[in-house]
């Protein structure tokens, strides 16, 4: 039991980096039906961004974390405008070929800048560790939580009570409406990007502190992950994402835990087989009919 | 005029022959190859040894050269790339006509120039190539050209079970192994097929994984003396730190794969305990044939020689002996004489050429406290 709980732990600290890559897709997805797979490479530039400011100019890691996501922010937009925008009329699959082509190019990038291999991360927190019996949490799981649950209540905040996030609700549900009604539709998928690209920003400093280890190829694994979290949660829903990611943290500590960790990543694939046929709108999502 | 005709024809065969045989010897040089990842995503490997390798050169070169000739070092960039590698073997082999190859650095490369140095009859000495099946055929048989200075997978794997068994008394082991490559593959085989105690996991993780903490708590609550960790350092480090930072204190033993810098970055200095990891080569060895390379290494390149660099060094060496035991510059002459090397003397160890070509030397057992070296142990092969 007490081994359970452990891997429970485990699993939320995996599942909170995976919802918070995972939102920004899904809130792409949701604006302009765009999965945005340079997403992952953005988280993977964070992490750099955070490595650069903690080792170069010894900041903690609150102001880190905000740099990184001011950062990554302006990345995410960058890229909105020079890559996205010019297709937005464009069929789906030119925008979405064009998304995997930034992604290679963030990642050659990268390798060109700092080079291929992995570097370790200055460690920022104290090793603290906290035991309740023989179930120890340590003080990088417990931030990573924490961040993780601040910075989803603030995008939540932003999302339903602030003008820009009704402007947003409102163009994920009819974008030409939507401009009808005066909204610039342009500033807000921007601003879309920017919400989600400062997230997988925070995200990318709080792995680099918690694995200790980051590189130029680090976004690819967890940014499939994350896609499929956001998939499982219903692709398009903030709180799905949440939940997907959480699940999918968990499930993946769980089969390495008591089954085999070689196929922890086939389950979760599977995970993703088996919701797009049986419920492809994801377990949060409605049944919408289109109309036509 | 029958006679000139027969003379001339003669003569012709005769200066054909020299030219095909000659490589150097008619010059008075004889040229040694290079075939190294200069650039590339393992040029790291590859630049320390072509240092080692120059190094050794220019001082044989100063020593009066071997059969009262100097050395000519030819040294081609194989980019880190297969296909490259192969192709500048021919070139060093058939154009430059080399006696004998040192390098690639790695097992890829050094597979892919078997068949080039095979054909054009022409030894190849991979410093590091350590994958078992470089000097065997499909069949098992011996590959005629290829030999080796670093010792084979398998051997590292045999020799840490020993170690485990002998020095810490070891009767229970855990393996996390590396299942994506063949290099961690090839050390678990080895490690399971020669320990003499019980082995109370087997868990396995791949390459791209960072988060290790599910397996470790799994093992934490087993009762073990031992963790073999067959694992480059990439993982080897991230998985010593959350092993330390749960609490598992045991000895962790690991193979050359370990043996970098970043290592310790990524564990974080303070959870390098107890940790021992299999090495070709080690700085605080006291010998002085090693001190001496140690010392000529710092002048020529202003920084401390690595592993790679020493294998790189012996391998010269170790051609230049195999050049003078067949009193030939003739490369297949070298390549029969590289077969019965014994009581080579070397900076990584002495050691006989087997009869697949690999070193039978001694494995260095080095031992790190808070992340300093602590000590080193000789593991004798058995």
């Amino acid at each position: 039991m007490e081994n359970f709980i452990q891997q429970l732990i485990n699993g939320l600290s995996l599942g909170s980096i995976y919802a918070l890559i995972a939102l920004g897709y899904t809130m792409v997805y949701g604006i302009i039906k765009l999965i945005n797979f340079a997403h992952g490479e953005i988280y993977m530039v964070g992490a750099f961004i955070g490595y650069t400011t903690i080792n170069v100019f010894h900041l903690g890691l609150i102001p880190s974390l905000i740099i990184s996501m001011l950062l990554c922010a302006a990345l995410g937009a960058l890229i909105e405008r020079i890559a996205y925008k010019p297709l937005r009329n464009a069929t789906r699959v030119a925008a979405l070929i064009t998304a995997i082509g930034v992604s290679f190019l963030l990642q050659n990038g990268m390798i060109y800048l700092v080079g291929p291999q992995v570097r370790a991360f200055p460690q920022v927190i104290t090793k603290k560790v906290y035991s309740l019996g023989s179930i120890q949490v340590n003080q990088t799981q417990i931030t990573i939580f924490a961040t993780t649950v601040i910075l989803m209540l603030a995008l939540q905040f932003i999302v339903k009570k602030t003008k820009m996030g009704k402007a947003m609700r409102a163009v994920s549900t009819d974008a030409d409406a939507a401009r009808l009604m005066g909204i610039n539709v342009d500033n807000v998928i921007s601003f879309t990007f920017i919400l989600g690209s400062a997230l997988a920003g925070a995200a990318g400093v709080l792995v680099g502190m918690y694995y200790n280890s980051i590189d130029p190829m680090m976004g690819v694994a967890p940014g499939l992950k994350a896609f499929i979290a956001a998939v499982l949660g219903g692709i398009g829903i903030i709180p799905g994402a949440l939940f997907g990611g959480f699940t999918i943290g968990i499930v993946e500590t769980l089969i390495s835990g008591y089954g085999s960790s070689l196929v922890k990543d086939a389950i979760v694939y599977l995970i993703l087989i088996v919701i797009l046929i049986v419920k492809p709108t994801g377990l949060l999502g409605k049944n919408t009919k289109e109309k036509v | 005029m029958k006679k000139l005709v027969v003379g001339l024809a003669a003569l012709a065969v005769f200066a054909t022959a020299c030219g095909a045989k000659g490589n150097a010897d008619d010059a008075d040089t004889i040229k040694i190859g290079g075939n190294f990842e200069l650039t590339g995503p393992v040029s790291a490997y590859g630049t320390a040894e072509s240092n080692g390798a120059k190094l050794a050169i220019k001082e044989i070169n100063e020593a009066g050269g071997v059969l009262e000739k100097q050395l000519k070092y030819v040294e081609l960039d194989n980019k880190s790339d297969t296909t490259e590698s192969a192709s500048i073997a021919t070139k060093l082999a058939t154009q430059e006509k080399v006696s004998v190859i040192v390098g690639p650095a790695t097992s890829g490369t050094t597979k892919s120039a078997t068949p080039s140095v095979t054909r054009a009859k022409v030894a190849m000495i991979t410093p590091s190539g350590t994958d078992d099946s470089l000097t065997l055929d499909d069949q098992g048989k011996v590959q005629p050209y290829v030999f080796r200075t670093g010792f084979q997978d398998s051997f590292q794997g045999v020799a840490l079970a020993d170690f485990a068994t002998d020095h810490l008394d070891s009767k229970k082991a855990v393996i996390i192994g590396d299942s994506s490559s063949d290099y961690a593959i090839g050390l678990t085989k080895a490690f399971k097929d020669s320990y003499e105690g019980e082995i109370v996991a087997d868990e396995n993780f791949t390459a791209d994984d960072t988060d290790f903490n599910a397996i470790l708590t799994r093992i934490k609550g087993k009762d073990f003396d031992v963790i073999y960790m067959p694992a480059y350092y990439e993982q080897a480090g991230l998985i010593i730190k959350q092993a330390r930072e749960m609490g598992i204190e045991q000895p962790i033993l690991g193979a050359d794969g370990f043996s970098n810098q970043a290592l310790l970055d990524l564990a974080g200095e303070e959870n390098v305990s107890n940790v021992y990891y299999s090495a070709h080569f080690s700085l605080n060895n006291e010998e002085k044939n090693i001190q001496d390379f140690i010392k000529a290494y710092k002048e020529e390149y202003k920084t401390e020689p690595d592993a790679f660099s020493a294998l790189a060094y012996d391998s010269v060496y170790l051609a230049k002996q195999g050049i003078v035991e067949a009193d030939s510059s003739d490369p297949e002459e070298v390549a029969k004489a590289l077969e019965k090397i014994t009581d080579f003397q070397g900076v990584t160890g002495n050691f006989s050429i087997d009869e697949n070509h690999n070193p039978v030397k001694s494995v260095f057992v080095i031992e790190l406290q808070k992340g300093e070296e602590a000590g080193g142990t000789e593991v004798a092969p058995k």
